[in-house]
Parts: structure tokens; sequence; C-alpha cells
């Protein structure tokens, strides 16, 4: 995986992330060491060294301010890293929790996972590069991802993909309006989401418009600039995509939120063509036995 | 010959209302399996799944009892040693992302439960009291449904501790990926569940010894977990009465593209291409190629519409299974632009850790993009053969021999196809493709 863009607001050079080594060229002083609590710091504008247990002098980290994290955020952490057996477990789902706050990973959000799990801020880097969901830079309020992978694209997943970024004047992981900001938008084009019996098929915040058109397509944006909210195929009611991220890290709201969320519609006609189609035939799988048969015999334990 | 007919029994309960929430699920059989299995000896189960011959349907095809029994077990009224002392762990694939396949996405959302009974009867035959559903994050509103029905089966007594009074107990933490077809490899799964980089591991050693957190693990699919509670419910030889005797059971089938109704069709495994074309009305257009199961899977063309799509059948006609993604191209699709929309995806998942792959996929995307461009050379299409030698059986991990699969296979059936591309050189000022190309 690629990454094209350094993280925002860091100066890590990842040019090519690919790099098959996790020691990527690191030219900040952020990235050098773990990062070191405020009272510990003596000056916090002048970066010393500090010595390792090597004895090597590496530069002390910048001070990343984390305070945009309230209080409830850091309790949400606490929960997700109480989920595993291993705290750093909870880095993928800490990363979306950031991105739920700030919109994009930033350097804060790097920092705050760091220091939560007790990595480096190098670590949480490298880990946040790689994968695609996890964006460098503020997102728009809407998140539009366009599959043009093979299947798609042959149904007209390209010229959907070509008409949103003319109609924006953006290209892929480019906003249209200023990030966060009502109405602006991300666009970027996604691999094979897992719906090509529906294809082509966009997602917005990560819900499924299924069987698009390059029309169908700038309707939606239209309306998504203009404040609407039109309902998915199949998925929840629209929100925004940082809502999704705090679903992404595991939280679904209050109860009647989760209920109105999961029960949004997923059984497209292609979804069911063979349900359907099995009952309009009366077609059934061979019946089983009246009783569960009696399960086989194990040979005795050695 | 007798007619095709369509088997459901995973997607039996998807047009059902509310087919995901517990009440439905429950009603139309659900969770009854699981008592009989937590009334017997786990190691019968092992047995059953062998017996049934169920095998992985993330696309490997390995026999699931097989690896089931893997699991280092303490012998009774011995102290554990080794791998056996450590936490065993269930995770479930749910990263659905290789290019066709669509099956465990509409499975978890319409019938997540029979996910979450099949986990509790698996944790429960490999002694497993931690279970990770690791969901694609792309696909939330399978997120939800799977969290909803983990919910609904904690306060329901089917997880937590002591389930339904058998003093097995079993939690279940639903987890999100971030983007990363290669996060489906089993092993990259569990770096990427550990918090690392989707990057695959070394084998052996195995997860059935040395998983998650270096502890003995099962990896299976969505599909493979739902369709335990059925072989429980109705045993082992009724579940044979479907399919093959190597390939038995029913197998969704995810046909999209050029078809009528593309859609997911329930059907013994062993079910034909032209059966699978007429269950969905037929072609639009008429067929050129397709793959039996996602862009890994070499592509077949119409010589092969009678080929059993079973794991052997596919593989004797030099292809393979894979994920039952039957995607369907009719004439309109150019074979060269098809295999280059592929290889790039390939590029840009290829996670880095091993050479051929990460290079290779990068030179066959600029050779492909070039010759689409109409500034491809004859020699080329060597070129590229020789690429695919270099990263077929060398790469580190399975997605670089998925790599060269359209590309292999559409030289071999539509050679001709690429030289007359290449032979329609537009006579721009050619870039050298292999020569001073700045990455
Ligand atoms: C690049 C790559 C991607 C894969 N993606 C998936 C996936 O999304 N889902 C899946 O179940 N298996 C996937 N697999 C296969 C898994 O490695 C593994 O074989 C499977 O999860 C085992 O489960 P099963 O035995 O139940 O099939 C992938 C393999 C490779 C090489
Ligand atoms: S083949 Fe190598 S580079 Fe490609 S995904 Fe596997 S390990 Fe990564
Ligand atoms: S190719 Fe677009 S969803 Fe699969």
């Amino acid at each position: 995986m690629r990454s094209e863009e350094p993280l925002a607001g860091s100066s890590i050079n990842s040019a090519n992330n690919k790099s098959a080594n996790h020691d990527e060229p690191v030219d900040s002083p952020a990235f050098t060491a773990r990062p070191v609590a405020a009272e510990e710091i003596p000056d916090q504008a002048a970066p010393t060294t500090l010595s390792t247990a090597q004895d090597v002098p590496v530069e002390r980290p910048l001070q990343v301010d984390t305070g945009v994290f309230d209080e409830l955020t850091r309790q949400r952490a606490q929960e997700i890293i109480a989920r595993y057996p291993q705290p750093r477990s909870a880095l993928l789902p800490l990363l979306h929790l950031v991105q739920s706050v700030e919109g994009y990973v930033s350097q804060a959000g790097i920092s705050f996972a760091a220091e939560l799990l007790e990595l480096t801020t190098a670590e949480v880097s490298t880990v946040a590069t790689f994968y695609t969901m996890f964006k460098r830079r503020p997102a728009g309020e809407h998140l539009v991802s366009v599959c043009t992978n093979t299947l798609c694209a042959a149904l007209g997943g390209d010229e959907i993909y070509a008409g949103l970024c003319k109609k924006l004047g953006v290209g892929h992981e480019e906003t249209a309006g200023r990030p966060g900001s009502s109405g602006s938008i991300t666009v970027e084009h996604a691999e094979c989401l897992a719906a090509c019996d529906l294809a082509p098929v966009l997602q917005v915040n990560y819900e499924f418009y299924d069987n698009q058109t390059p029309e169908s397509a700038v309707a939606l944006v239209e309306a998504l600039q203009r404040g609407e909210r039109p309902a998915p195929t199949r998925g929840a009611p629209l929100t925004d995509w940082r809502h999704t991220e705090l679903q992404l890290a595991g939280f679904f709201g209050e109860p009647q939120e989760l209920r109105d969320a999961v029960d949004g519609p997923s059984a497209a006609p292609e979804t069911l063509a063979g349900n359907r189609l099995a009952e309009e035939k009366g077609w059934t799988a061979p019946a089983m036995p009246g009783n569960p048969p009696p399960l086989p015999a194990v040979a005795d334990k050695k | 010959m007798t007619e095709r007919t369509l088997t459901p029994v995973l997607t039996r309960r998807w047009a059902a209302p509310r087919s995901w929430t517990i009440d439905t699920y429950t009603r139309l059989d659900g969770y009854t399996a699981l008592r009989t299995a937590l009334a017997a000896d786990p190691d019968q189960l092992i047995q059953l799944i062998k017996d049934s011959g169920l095998r992985g349907r993330g696309g490997a095809g390995f026999p699931t009892g097989m690896k089931w029994g893997f699991i280092p077990q303490a012998k009774p009224g011995e102290q554990p040693t080794g791998p056996a002392a450590k936490p065993t762990y269930l995770v479930i694939n749910a990263d659905e992302g290789e290019p066709g396949t669509c099956k465990d996405v509409p499975l978890m959302m319409a019938d997540p439960h029979s996910l979450v009974e099949g986990c509790i009867i698996t944790a429960y035959a490999i002694r497993a009291h931690r279970c990770f559903i690791y969901v694609r994050g792309e696909v939330v509103h399978c997120l939800r449904r799977v969290h909803n029905a983990v919910k609904e089966a904690y306060a329901a007594g089917y997880l937590g501790s002591n389930i339904l009074g058998s003093g097995f107990d079993l939690d279940i933490v639903v987890h999100a990926g971030a983007g990363a077809y290669e996060a489906g490899e089993e092993t990259a799964l569990l770096n990427s569940l550990e918090g690392l980089r989707a990057e695959p591991r070394l084998k052996p050693p195995f997860p059935a010894t040395s998983g998650l957190y270096a502890a003995p693990t099962v990896v299976n699919n969505v599909e493979t977990i739902c369709t335990v509670p059925y072989i429980v419910n109705g045993g082992s030889d009724w579940f044979r009465t479907m399919g093959t005797e190597k390939s038995p059971g029913p197998k969704i089938y995810s046909i999209s593209g050029h078809v009528q109704r593309p859609g997911q069709y329930e059907a013994p495994l062993g079910t034909t291409l032209r059966e699978l074309l007429e269950l969905a009305g037929g072609m639009k257009g008429e067929l050129k190629f397709w793959t039996p199961g996602g862009s890994s899977t070499p592509l077949l063309t119409t010589k092969h519409m009678d080929v059993p799509l079973d794991f052997e059948g596919a593989a004797e006609a030099g292809s393979m299974l894979g994920t039952t993604a039957v995607m369907v191209f009719n004439t309109t699709v150019s074979v060269p632009w098809a295999v280059m929309k592929w290889t790039e995806f390939y590029e840009h998942e290829s996670c880095g850790k091993c050479t051929p792959c990460r290079e290779g996929t990068y030179w066959l995307t600029q050779i492909l993009q070039r010759m689409v461009r109409k500034e491809g050379t004859p020699s080329d299409v060597e070129t590229m053969l020789d690429i695919c030698d270099n990263i077929f059986g060398r790469s580190f991990c399975a997605l670089g021999d998925g790599a060269v699969s359209p590309i292999r296979s559409g030289i071999k059936y539509f050679r001709q196809e690429f030289l007359d591309l290449c032979a329609q050189q537009s006579g721009h000022p050619r870039q050298a493709a292999l020569s001073g190309s700045v990455r």
C-alpha cells in the first residue's frame, strides 16, 4: 500500500511507504522517541537530548498537545483497550476513534494513541499509514467512495468516479468545500466493496448506494452539498463520516440509535435473487432428519 | 440430466422479516444446534465436522475439521505444557475483499446470529473462550448487525459465562478493520488484530500452534462458520447429500456482471456456469470470460461452461474455486483492460513485504497501462509472462500468486487480443516502461 501523502502535520517521509522494513526514513523529532509526559520536560520549547538504554542520544520529541481529546473520548479509549487481552490490539479502533474526533489521523491523534498504548509515535504512524481508511488530511462531512475495481468499472464505475471528480473539481482523497464544514465532500476511488452483484456501487460514509449511474451519483452529491441526507440502499440512515468512524471504534450510541441503525435496509433484490427463485419454483434443500442424528463417537482419549 | 435446483440452507432465512434479530432467528430454529453441541464432547464436534467433509469457504478450501483438530489439547489428567498451556483463540475472517466476492457481507447483514451460533459451537469444540470477529471496516452495516447480534446473544445467555448452564464460557469481540485487502490473509489478519500493519507471517509456525498472541488459534471464514450449526442439526450424511464426494455441501455462488439477474444463489457445490447462468436469467450479451471465484482465480472462457464448480473441478480446468465469486463479462469488455484494472488492484494492495510482489505488480501495472494507452509493443506480452514467473511461487504470501492469475490466464486464452492492442500503437512518443521510471 503506497502512501502518496505524508501524514498531515508530520514531516515523516513516507513517499514509498511500501518499504518492507518498519524503520522508515524519519526526519522529525516527533517520530524518534517515546513521548514524554509534560512534567518531565524542563523546557518544552527546546528539544534536548535524552539517553536511551543503549546510551544513544536521541532527540527529545516535541510535545504534542492532545488536549483536543476530551474526558469522554479518553473514557472511550479506555473501554476500547479493555476489550482486548493485549492493549496494542486496540490500535486500529483507537485510530478510528481519533478520526471521529479530528476528522483524520492528526498528529495529536498519533500521540494520543501512542501514549495510551505505550508505543512510540513512529510505531503508531507506521500502522496508520498502512490502512486506506486512515486519512492523512482532514476529510469532509461526507466521504464518497466509488468502487472502480474491474467489475464495477466495466459497468460504469469509472465514469461515475470521473463524473464526481469533475463535478466537485477534486481528485482522489481530495475534499470539495472546507473539510468538516456542512456539505463538504471527500471523494475517493475504492477497491471492490463486496457488493459486485449490485454494481456499480458507491458508498457515502461506508453506507451502500447500489446500482448507480453517473447521473444518480451526481444527484446524490448535489443533495449532500445542499445538506440533505438521502437514505442509502443498504445501511443506516446517513449521518456524517465522523459519526461512522465512532461506530467503527465500536460505539453505537443509545439503544434506540443502535436499533434504528441496525434496522436500516439490507436485503436488495439481488441479495434475495436465489432465495426468491427457490421460493417461486418450490425448491428446498434436502430435508434434515427429524431429530439431530447422534454425534459420532470419539476414540477413547489417550 | 435433472434440472439444477437451488438448495437454500445458509440463505434460507434471508427473506424473513427482520431476519437479523434474535427473535426471527430463534423462531426459525436458531440456537437449537447450540444446545445439542453443548451437551456433546467437544471432540465429537470436531469429528462431526471432519466426517461432514466441510471445506473452508474463504478461498483455499482447507478441511475445517482437520484445522480444528490441529489445536493442541491437553491430555486428560495431565498438566498442559507448551502451546496447549496457552489460551486458545477463535478468529473469524470477515474481511471480505477479494474482487468479485460478495457473499459474507449479505450473510452477515441478513443472518448475523448464524455466525454467532457458529462461533459458539466452534469455540466450544476447540476449547476457546475468546473469539474475535474481524469485520472489514468499509462494511459498517455488517459491523452493526454483528455487534447487535452479539449483544442480543449475551442478553439471552448464549454468550458470557456458564452458557445455558453448561459451564462453558465465551466472550466475543467484534473488531473493525481499516482498509487493507491483505488483512484478509490469515496471518496478516492476526497481525492486524494485534495492532500491527497487515503483513503476513512466515509459516510455519501455523496459527494452530502460534497464532494470535502466539497462542493456538483457529482462523475461519464467515461462511464456513455459519455452516457449522446446520451440520450439527442435520448430521454429516445430510450435509453430504449436497455437493460432491470431495467438495460436499451447499455453497453461496455470487453472480455478478453481464447477467440478467445478478445476485446470491445457494446451490450444491459442483454446479456449472451454464446452470448458474440459467438460474440468473441468462447473459446480457454474449459471454466472453469469467472467474469462478474472484480475481485471484484464473479466468475461464466459453469453453468451460460445463466445468463443475467445486474444488476439484475448477482446479482440473486450470483455475481455482476460490470464493465462488462468479464474475461474468460479455464481449464488450477488453481482456487487457480488465487485466490492467485487476493488476492495479494488486499493486495497490501489495503489502510491500516481499520484493517479487511489491516490484513485480508495480512493473506489470506500468506495462499494462502503457499497453491499454496503445503504446505497447508485442514483446510486452513475453515480458509480462517473465515477470509473472518471477512472482508466482516466489512471493511471501498468496497475494503474489493471485496477482499473476488474471495476466497469465488472460494471455493464455486471449493472447491475440493483447498482440492486436500492441499492433495498434497510436504513434504517441513511447515512454520507456522499464527504464528510468521514478516511483
Ligand atoms: C490476499 C489474501 C486475502 C484473503 N482474504 C480473505 C478474506 O477476505 N476472507 C477470508 O475468509 N479469507 C481470505 N483469505 C484466505 C485466508 O488466508 C484463510 O485461508 C481463510 O480465512 C481460512 O478460512 P477457511 O478455512 O474457513 O476458508 C485471503 C487470502 C489471501 C492470500
Ligand atoms: S506477496 Fe509479498 S508483498 Fe505481496 S502481499 Fe504477500 S507478503 Fe506482501
Ligand atoms: S467490483 Fe465493485 S463492489 Fe466488487
